[in-house]
């Protein structure tokens, strides 16, 4: 069966593919069903693709309008998570279950507003004060100083909080793009290389990979998961930081690794953190799901504050999406330890002048609401219960999700699936496995196997656990 | 085992330096002091201080130590400056913010009513798409190409949400910078940000004449020469309106010309438009430009600012388009505007851009937004002639029309950087170095007072 591709609107092109390899007879071919879920065009898409003629339009189309250098402009890759939540948003088979943004949804599927934030959006609007002025720089200093504490710990404990440099930034994505341009900038490079190199783990959040690139850094990979056992690959791991070049940029996820929710244990961290040191590697923490987790936010931070300890000179990319349910508000932090008050002076200073030409000043209303929350105590606490609420009724999806595999007569060990931490349950399923889950059943999650916990509520366990047996019975769910 | 080697060498190298660690933190920035006592270390790359300094096991020195600070940001390190003023007279006409008349900063009526409806209704905070808020962007492109464009019509625009002005800018500027652009003009002068943006997205920044400082006028024979000179194809960057910081707007014939020229040389014509309703009052009059561009067939790129005119600032709410020749053309695009949003924040902050949603898209907000912009717009026209009328009082002997035919949130003084620093020092008014004075921030209480103090720095000349 071939799919005819036509180049506009991806989504609607892979629901109706969808749709023709479900209703259409005998088994679509595997190829055709990929392309058709993803809807990629390629590079030479002229001459493989239909397309409707252009209408008349009133642009002057002549060979010198200027419009010719648009007109070499390829179709971009669209992005792997995103694209997929398209394609969930116009399938229309009822029984759609989506799996794959990790974004929390309560037990009816629906998104979930904290009460805590809600009560801060109300105070905030109530509060004559309140104005929409732009933000420094910096963002907001009161928020930023809230942010870090969470963080690194209350002032003293572990390291002071004086000395670290902070900004507050877009989200995780924008920590991790405003980290990058410093190291890049800044890090001295090892001998014999161009471009800094910075490690991050196999596998990993998607955007991490793009992100370091636009920074002009040198990417490379240490192994992380061993997709033999479906467990951490620590030998692996150890071996490739102590083979990097000495100095090189670490990025290590703080806590609920993504996507194999898989973490070192306190121990392994320990080791970690020495090796780290006497190879004089920078460290760069991740931390997306500080609370989230375990449903503690103090343990989840643990490997953090650990560090910080042993005196690494940590960069910590903070992002407050999921753990205080502010996704499109776009809140998080950059900052740097630094040595002293004179050293974190300058490094802000050069933290700023990257974010200026890059959007002048960060985003005030998700930065307004975490700081609403955490001066109060009463909304503190109230915080942490919905926090905690989230991770418990994700916890208890987990393993639903692997006595339902047992009920429906899975033979496989989905152990590693009980003992991931965090949103994500990294199956172990290929990615021809995930495309006929998609494809037959409708369920929508990304093609490394990893399933987005929240996504999962009573109503739909049965049948996600029936579908994942269905296709992973017989065959291996490690390599 | 894997680690025990690893260990053993940490305290070893430990032991050699207990020595070292004394001397990096005397000698921190020194350099060369460093390297020449690693010599027992494991051979690693000789890097510097940090090389050494790094392997400590505790108060592991810091990889920042030889940092230099970085100079203040212009404009907003002197809101930073002014903050830390104790002066009871200072006065803040440096960041082109709205203040009312009595100093304080402005929250729209519509927008306030429209964030309580939001909040009402209990929206949720998922994240947007990578393009933003489709709702937000039809809106936005309509506000500014008019309900009747034929090329929204004809479904050829491509537009994203942004973070505001300089997170359009940004964006187009990388997009620009892969698909074969080596150089963006802009105006001499342009907003002071416009240089790093282009030049960190990979852009060599030239100038083209446009103002002429001894006649406080737009230099436009020269624009046109400059323009004629510039190679084909080049994108060159305009203001759609209130030109910041001259406040000098070319005519309706002058837009003519310069739209001619682009199509001789094949330019791509590139709006910045942050003003839009705010410099005249009047939000399709400000966009006559932009119109008349796509009228005359140029596949222009748009970007969009609500800061000023939604006063929605620290919000950051801005769209980014481009015109493309048809609607595949435009899709193409779009796809590759996303590609360079992904990995800069993934996804534009949901909460303003909600707001700017719910005014356009009702008749009767969209007319108080009208009324209410239109109001800031005349209070500032009110204060150009007063301060027009208080520094001729004052029998200056300097001509000071520009104050009041200049269009905008700023008035181009024309005050020279030692003036202006005079002005900070010894008045405690905070304006740019290059004398641009935020309207804005001029209120009935402090036009007098300004007046006397540019007098007095400018010695009545």
């Amino acid at each position: 069966m071939m799919f005819a591709l036509v180049r506009t609107n991806l989504a609607a092109t892979a629901a109706l593919a969808l749709l023709s390899a479900l209703s259409g007879n005998g088994n679509p071919s595997r190829a055709a069903i990929i392309t058709a879920a993803f809807a990629i065009v390629p590079e030479s898409a002229t001459a493989t693709t239909t397309s409707s003629p252009a209408p008349e339009t009133t642009a002057k189309s002549s060979s010198f309008s200027p419009s010719s250098y648009l007109g070499n402009i390829p179709m971009g890759k669209p992005d792997p998570i995103l694209g997929i939540n398209e394609s969930y948003k116009s399938c229309t088979d009822p029984r759609k279950v989506n799996v794959c943004v990790g974004a929390y949804r309560d037990s009816s599927g629906m998104p979930w507003i904290l009460p805590s934030v809600k009560l801060a959006e109300r105070r905030l609007l109530d509060d004559p004060s309140s104005n929409k002025e732009y933000a420094p720089i910096a963002g907001d200093g009161k928020y930023v100083d809230l942010a870090l504490k969470f963080a690194y710990g209350s002032d003293g404990d572990i390291v002071d909080l004086s000395n670290i440099a902070g900004m507050q930034t877009l989200s995780g994505t924008g920590a991790c793009r405003v980290g990058g341009h410093f190291l890049s900038k800044f890090v001295p490079k090892p001998p014999g290389l161009s471009r800094v190199p910075i490690y991050i783990p196999s596998p990993t959040w998607g955007n991490h990979i793009s992100i370091f690139e636009e920074t002009n850094m040198d990417v490379r990979r240490y192994r992380y998961y061993d997709y033999g056992t479906n467990r951490l690959d620590y030998h692996g791991l150890i071996e490739d930081l102590s083979n990097a070049p000495d100095g090189s940029v670490i990025l290590l996820h703080a806590c609920a690794h993504n996507p194999t929710g898989c973490d070192p244990t306190m121990e392994q961290w320990h080791d970690i953190s020495e090796l780290l040191l006497s190879k004089g590697h920078v460290v760069f923490f991740d931390s997306a799901y500080q609370g989230f987790a375990s449903g503690d936010a103090e343990m989840d931070a643990r490997a953090l504050r650990y560090f910080v300890s042993r005196g690494h000179k940590v960069m910590l990319a903070q992002s407050f999406a999921k753990n205080f349910g502010l996704y499109g508000e776009r809140t998080g932090t950059i900052s740097v330890v630094c040595s002293n008050p004179n050293e974190k002076m300058a490094v802000l200073s050069q933290l700023k002048l990257i974010a200026r030409p890059m959007y002048s000043s960060p985003p005030i209303h998700g930065s307004n609401i975490v700081r609403t929350v955490l001066t109060d105590p009463e909304l503190t606490s109230m915080y942490y219960d919905n926090c905690g609420e989230m991770a418990s009724r994700i916890r208890s999806m987990r393993e639903k999700l692997v006595n339902a595999l047992k009920e429906v007569g899975s033979l496989h060990d989905w152990g590693h699936v009980t003992e991931q931490i965090g949103m994500f349950a990294f199956t172990g399923m290929s990615a021809d496995m995930c495309d006929i889950l998609t494809a037959e059943y409708s369920i929508f999650l990304t093609r490394d196997g990893r399933i987005s916990l929240a996504g999962l509520n009573d109503g739909n366990i049965e049948y996600v656990a029936r579908a994942i047996h269905a296709v992973t019975d017989g065959k291996a769910i490690t390599s | 085992m894997f680690l025990r080697p690893a260990a053993q060498d940490l305290l070893r190298r430990t032991a050699d330096i207990g020595v070292l660690r004394t001397t990096a933190s005397n000698l921190r920035g020194a350099r060369s002091a460093v390297v020449s006592t690693t010599s027992t270390c494991t051979p690693s790359p000789r890097r510097g201080f940090a090389d050494a300094a790094s392997a400590t096991a505790v108060g592991n020195t810091s990889h920042w130590a030889h940092f230099n600070m970085a100079p203040p940001d212009p404009i907003i390190g002197l809101n930073e400056a002014y903050n830390k003023d104790d002066s009871p007279d200072k006065v803040n006409v440096g960041v082109g913010a709205y203040r009312c008349d009595q100093g304080a900063p402005y929250v729209l009526p519509v927008v306030r009513e429209a964030e309580k409806a939001i909040i009402a209704e209990g929206m949720d905070h998922e994240y947007s798409g990578i393009a933003g808020d489709p709702d937000f962007v039809n809106l936005a492109l309509k506000f500014v190409y008019g309900d009747d464009c034929a090329a929204l019509r004809e479904k050829r625009v491509a537009g994203v949400q942004t973070l505001s002005g300089t997170g359009g800018l940004r964006v187009f500027g990388e997009t620009l910078a892969t698909f074969g652009h080596k150089h963006i003009y802009v105006p001499n002068p342009t907003w002071g940000n416009h240089i790093p943006i282009f030049t960190n997205a990979g852009l060599e920044v030239r100038k083209y004449r446009y103002y002429d400082n001894d006649t406080c006028s737009l230099d436009f024979s020269n624009l046109i020469d400059d323009m004629r000179a510039m190679p084909e194809g080049s994108c060159i960057l305009l203001h759609a309106c209130a030109h910041n910081p001259t406040g000098m707007d070319p005519t309706v014939d002058q837009w003519k010309d310069i739209s001619d020229v682009a199509l001789e040389r094949n330019l791509l014509p590139f709006f910045d438009s942050a003003y839009q309703g705010f410099a005249s009052g009047d939000a399709r009059k400000d966009a006559a430009a932009v119109r008349m561009f796509v009228e005359e067939g140029h596949n222009i790129a748009v970007v969009q600012s609500f800061s000023k005119n939604f006063g929605l600032y620290g919000q950051r709410v801005g769209a980014l388009s481009v015109v493309a020749a048809e609607p595949d053309e435009a899709s193409r695009v779009l796809s590759q505007l996303k590609v360079h949003i992904r990995p800069s924040y993934s996804n534009p902050p949901r909460h303003g851009a909600r707001i700017v949603t719910k005014i356009l898209a009702d008749p009767e907000k969209t007319n108080d937004f009208v009324d209410q912009c239109m109001g800031m717009a005349k209070r500032i026209d009110g204060m150009r002639y007063e301060l027009r009328q208080a520094l001729e009082g004052l029998g200056s002997s300097r001509s000071w029309d520009h104050v009041t035919s200049q269009i905008g949130m700023f008035a181009y003084s024309g005050l020279t950087k030692d003036q202006v620093v005079a002005l900070r020092e010894k008045h405690h008014i905070y304006c740019t170095l290059d004398g641009r004075i935020s309207m804005a921030g001029v209120t009935s209480n402090n036009v007098e007072y300004i007046a006397r103090a540019i007098h007095d720095v400018t010695g009545g000349k």
